[in-house]
């Protein structure tokens, strides 16, 4: 280490010690600048590992299947995402949606609603949640967590006794509504279109988040509310706007699920808000706020849909998948820690 | 009442006679404050003096039960920081408010960025980064700071001087007609709090009224042209660093000699 100096030097020694970078420091510094790297990581080694357990794994059917199942987590994930950049949390994301999938199919199969108007009732659905959300966030300033812990329930007591705990079958419902389940095939891959509109959201939401000030804002709000006020930013107005925002890609995502299910069913999705969680941790979202990127999320969401497929190839019993996934945001926060200490 | 040469022009900031009671505690009591073109106006005064409150009234935080203050020689009314800022009066606060994880450029531009020509920025808002990189470059060549090269750097990764640097630069941009620095040095440490110091100066050289608060004394008495000292909620005197020493400043603040 540094020999002792003299009283004169002390402000170089100080220099030096902010200065000093150990690899594994430089490391920590590269990932906290870009937050996307360790899921990348950890997506190819999952894909290699799988790849080399189990020969079916890489095999078009198979990567069809992940990536089908990918979607509709993957669109709940980047709703997820908007709320977490403002140190958020949004348990009420896998309800809103089956909700607004109960809303349209019901709407549209059983009071003969056009189809057209049965998803923009759905979209209506997607809105109001994010109102009510974003309002108790913002306006009676309730933490997020409690907030959206009573919507969950509230939206699922609304699902069940809309529905009826009835599930609508896909071939009831006009082909518009169950137009994200069809496939075409790139390579032997059946991609459906509901995987392309979840891909049009990130791109979309990326260039948004990117390019406008708005998402500047999302940004400065999540990172330091009172700086961001202090700038003249309307942290409340830009909160309110995110959970909207969101709203409206969880009506998106009930769409994608119809296609993917070929049914609305009250029961399916509803526990999805831990897996769209764990995507937006996984992807390197910091839960703090103000940190992480949609195509982190994207990476999150394919770690998750990886995994589950992988282990099941393999024949790892289903709990014991539920249980990797636990060890990975254990695992993912963790990281978070450390690289938030960079520099800090 | 003014002392030396700026007796003779217009004030560009002029508090008269703000009162502001919270229930039965008197903030302020009358106070008066003139900040004059192209100069370093620090305000001092004891615990309970008044200062924060004349400040809080002069930047829009709080509003003043009476009297008034004009901008330019016209009245102004300031219902909220927004409303003082909206018609150039930026505020640098003890706090370091800037957001750790955007970049110098973004920060600077916080609030009001630009956007790009044409369709793109009015119909799809889209902003422009390179443009505002440019003219963060420039802003920040223009006040002499020569320790931020790198604009697209986010603010995490800079020391607490820095950071600083970063938020008196986004007060002095934008041609703005005053900049308020609340305690910027009380955050920071020696050779930080020089930064800050010499930035203040440069504001001044470029013709920028500044309005400095703090509670140390040799740095008011290094930068500041003229001292307004606070005391028991009004204006109890306006010296200049030349006129009195510190020992006579700490007299007057503390009511053993009148000025």
């Amino acid at each position: 280490m540094n020999q002792h100096r003299t009283d004169a030097a002390a402000p170089d020694l100080a220099e030096e010690f902010l200065d000093r970078s150990t690899p594994l420091r430089a490391v920590r510094n590269l990932l906290h600048r870009h937050p996307a790297i360790s899921p990348a990581i950890v997506l190819i080694a999952a894909v290699a590992v799988f790849g080399g357990l189990n020969e079916r794994f890489l095999e078009p059917s198979n990567l069809s299947l992940v990536s089908q199942q990918v979607a509709v987590v993957g669109t709940l994930a980047l709703a997820q995402t908007l709320i977490i950049l403002t140190a958020g949390i949004d348990l009420s994301v896998g309800v809103v949606m089956v909700l607004a999938s109960m809303v349209i199919a019901q709407t549209t199969v059983q009071n003969g609603v056009p189809a057209p108007l049965g998803l923009a009732l759905g979209l209506a659905v997607g809105l109001g949640a994010g109102a009510l959300n974003g309002f108790l966030v913002t306006r009676l300033k309730l933490p997020p967590f409690i907030v959206t812990l009573g919507s969950l329930n509230v939206f699922l007591a609304l699902t069940l006794l809309y529905s009826g705990g009835a599930t609508v079958r896909g071939g009831d419902m006009p082909d518009l509504l169950t137009l994200t389940g069809e496939t075409f095939s790139i390579g032997g891959v059946n991609i459906t279109l509901g995987v392309v509109m979840m891909l049009v959201l990130y791109v979309a939401l990326a260039l948004i988040l990117q390019g406008t000030a708005w998402g500047r804002h999302v940004y400065a709000a999540g990172d330091d509310p009172e700086a961001a006020r202090l700038a003249g930013i309307r942290v409340p107005r830009v909160l309110a706007s995110v959970y909207l925002a969101a709203g409206a890609i969880l009506a998106v995502a009930a769409w994608i699920q119809i296609g993917r299910s070929n049914a609305a069913s009250p029961n399916t999705g509803v526990d999805l808000n831990l897996d769209s969680i764990t995507a937006v941790v996984i992807g390197g979202t910091s839960l703090f706020g103000g940190r992480g990127t949609v195509w982190g999320t994207l990476l999150g969401a394919l770690i998750v849909g990886v995994f589950r497929n992988g282990l099941a190839l393999v024949g790892v019993d289903v709990l014991w998948q539920t249980f990797a996934v636990g060890v990975l945001v254990i695992a993912a926060v963790s990281i978070d820690q450390w690289i938030r200490k960079a520099r800090a | 009442m003014s002392t030396g040469d700026s007796g003779s022009r217009e004030p560009v900031l002029q508090a008269t006679g703000l009162v502001k009671t919270y229930g039965r505690v008197v903030g302020l009591d009358g106070a008066d404050l003139d900040l004059y073109p192209g100069e370093v106006l620090a305000v001092i005064g004891d615990n309970g003096a008044g200062k924060s409150t004349l400040v809080k009234c002069l930047t829009g935080a709080e509003i003043p039960d009476e009297g008034e203050i004009r901008l330019e020689g016209r009245r102004a009314q300031f219902k909220r920081p927004q409303d003082a800022r909206a018609q150039g009066i930026e505020t640098v606060y003890q706090t370091l408010a800037v957001s750790p994880a955007l970049d110098i450029a973004a920060n600077l531009f916080l609030g009001r960025e630009l956007r790009k020509p044409g369709p793109l920025g009015t119909l799809l808002r889209v902003v422009d980064t390179k443009r505002m990189r440019r003219r963060a470059e420039e802003e920040l060549a223009e006040l002499g700071i020569t320790t931020l090269q790198d604009v697209t750097v986010p603010v995490e990764n800079l020391s607490g001087g820095q950071r600083q640097a970063v938020a008196v630069a986004r007060a002095a941009a934008f041609g703005s007609k005053v900049v308020v620095l609340d305690e910027p040095t009380a955050a920071l440490g020696v050779r930080e709090s020089r930064q800050v110091l010499e930035l203040i100066a440069s504001l001044r050289d470029r013709g920028t009224p500044v309005i400095l608060i703090s509670h140390n004394m040799p740095q008011v008495f290094e930068v500041a042209d003229r001292i307004h000292i606070q005391r028991l909620g009004r204006r109890a005197a306006v010296i200049t660093p030349q006129s009195h020493s510190m020992t006579d400043a700490v007299a007057i603040m503390t009511g053993a000699a009148r000025a």
